[in-house]
């Protein structure tokens, strides 16, 4: 038996000369291309639900279009695109948290505002527009520091828009 | 009177995008200064604009498939924006849409209202419809401009590129002074409406107040592109 299996013609196929493989891309572009699609879409979104929050970075190199691009590039657009979104869904994540932390923060600090001296928290650290914040700070100033009399005031939100204002009389000079 | 027409796409840019597409339509008229009509819908639509419509303005359908297609053909939609956005961000930065006289403000009361991609040629510099195709190795803008990169979508009529797709146009074929007919193309992609890309083109007719030319010999008049 060894001897039959160490026969290696056994084995051995005639070489048969084998056609040329056609590599179709197209199926393997169009998938890419709708996954680019699916992830502008996803990113789109993550965009508008991170509004007004800032420090973002949204940026996916360019590739020197409008062009068509090769199934390397589409790859590594698709690629970018996907780490863009990891990344920024992340950071969306840890800032939510923060943001739900600092509500908690207030609640606190309207509960036992003396517990919470001078603590501020404004409405970016809640992830909300505007510029309204709340302080806590002392009753009647430096009287208040001393009896302990601690409350929290909730500013009224960004200064308005004056304009230039009035413009200044002229001085009346006497000759 | 006939609409718009659809111009042609060269057979490998429309096998990568199938809804790719150049409609347009000829219009008889030439640059001027803006009617006080036209400056006052710049003025409502203006003031119809806020800033929280501006930040969702990439969400809509429209846009969002300008910037899908911006992505697929390697341009990064945030630095180079789509024909909305640009828009939209140019409207938050002066605080109005600013006219610049016609028929630069009817493209822009088109793309506001419809969020299709536009451009304004002159008619008569065109040799033959305009249509979609890819730039030829060593090919110039124009013919005698800049040197394209091989493979570059460009917009052309019969003989040479008049202009980079979403980018500039040929010296020689911009609406000048002198331009007596206009060709207004509209760019449709993937996830446009036809009907957006035509209520586009019948709203440049209707703000510049001008009757549709007949189109060039060799046009395609079959709707859709796709």
């Amino acid at each position: 038996m060894p001897e039959v299996l160490e026969r290696h013609e056994f084995f051995s196929f005639p070489a048969l000369p084998l056609a040329p493989v056609e590599v179709d891309e197209r199926a393997a572009r169009r998938s890419l291309l709708e996954q680019v699609a699916r992830l502008e879409a996803e990113l789109t979104s993550l965009f508008c639900s991170t509004f007004p929050r800032k420090d973002f970075d949204w940026h996916v190199g360019s590739r020197g279009g409008p062009r068509i691009l090769s199934l390397l590039e589409l790859e590594e657009l698709r690629d970018d695109l996907a780490i863009r979104l990891q990344d920024n869904r992340r950071a969306l994540g840890e800032r939510t948290a923060t943001e739900e932390r600092s509500r908690a923060l207030i609640e606190e600090m309207m509960l036992d505002p003396a517990a919470h001296r001078w603590m501020r928290v404004g409405n970016s650290d809640i992830g909300e527009p505007g510029c309204k914040h709340w302080h806590v700070r002392p009753r009647f100033g430096v009287v208040g520091m001393f009896m302990n009399w601690w409350r929290v005031r909730i500013s009224s939100g960004c200064p308005l828009a004056e304009g230039r204002g009035h413009r200044p009389r002229p001085r009346l000079s006497f000759h | 009177m006939s609409g718009p027409v659809s111009g042609w796409v060269s057979p490998e840019l429309r096998d990568e995008f199938p809804h790719l597409g150049l409609r347009y339509v000829e219009l008889v008229g030439s640059p001027g200064k803006t009617p006080r009509p036209v400056r006052e819908r710049l003025r409502v639509m203006s003031n119809r604009f806020t800033g929280g419509k501006a930040i969702n303005t990439r969400q809509q359908p429209v846009p969002w498939a300008y910037r899908v297609f911006y992505r697929q053909i390697g341009i990064d939609p945030d630095d180079r924006r789509t024909p909305i956005e640009e828009v939209v961000l140019e409207r938050m930065k002066l605080g109005g849409f600013v006219s610049r006289g016609l028929p630069d403000d009817a493209l822009l009361i088109a793309t506001v209202e419809t969020g299709v991609g536009m451009l304004a040629l002159d008619a008569d510099a065109l040799d033959g419809p305009p249509g979609l195709r890819l730039a030829t190795a060593g090919e110039r803008l124009g013919g005698k401009g800049r040197r394209l990169t091989p493979r570059q979508i460009v917009v052309a009529d019969a003989s040479r590129a008049v202009g980079v797709l979403f980018g500039d146009v040929a010296e020689g074929s911009e609406v000048r002074s002198s331009t007596r007919r206009l060709t207004v193309a509209a760019v449709r992609v993937k996830g446009v409406p036809e009907v957006s890309v035509e209520e586009a083109l019948w709203t440049v007719v209707e703000t510049l107040d001008a009757s549709p030319a007949e189109p060039s010999a060799g046009a395609t008049t079959s709707r859709g592109t796709g």
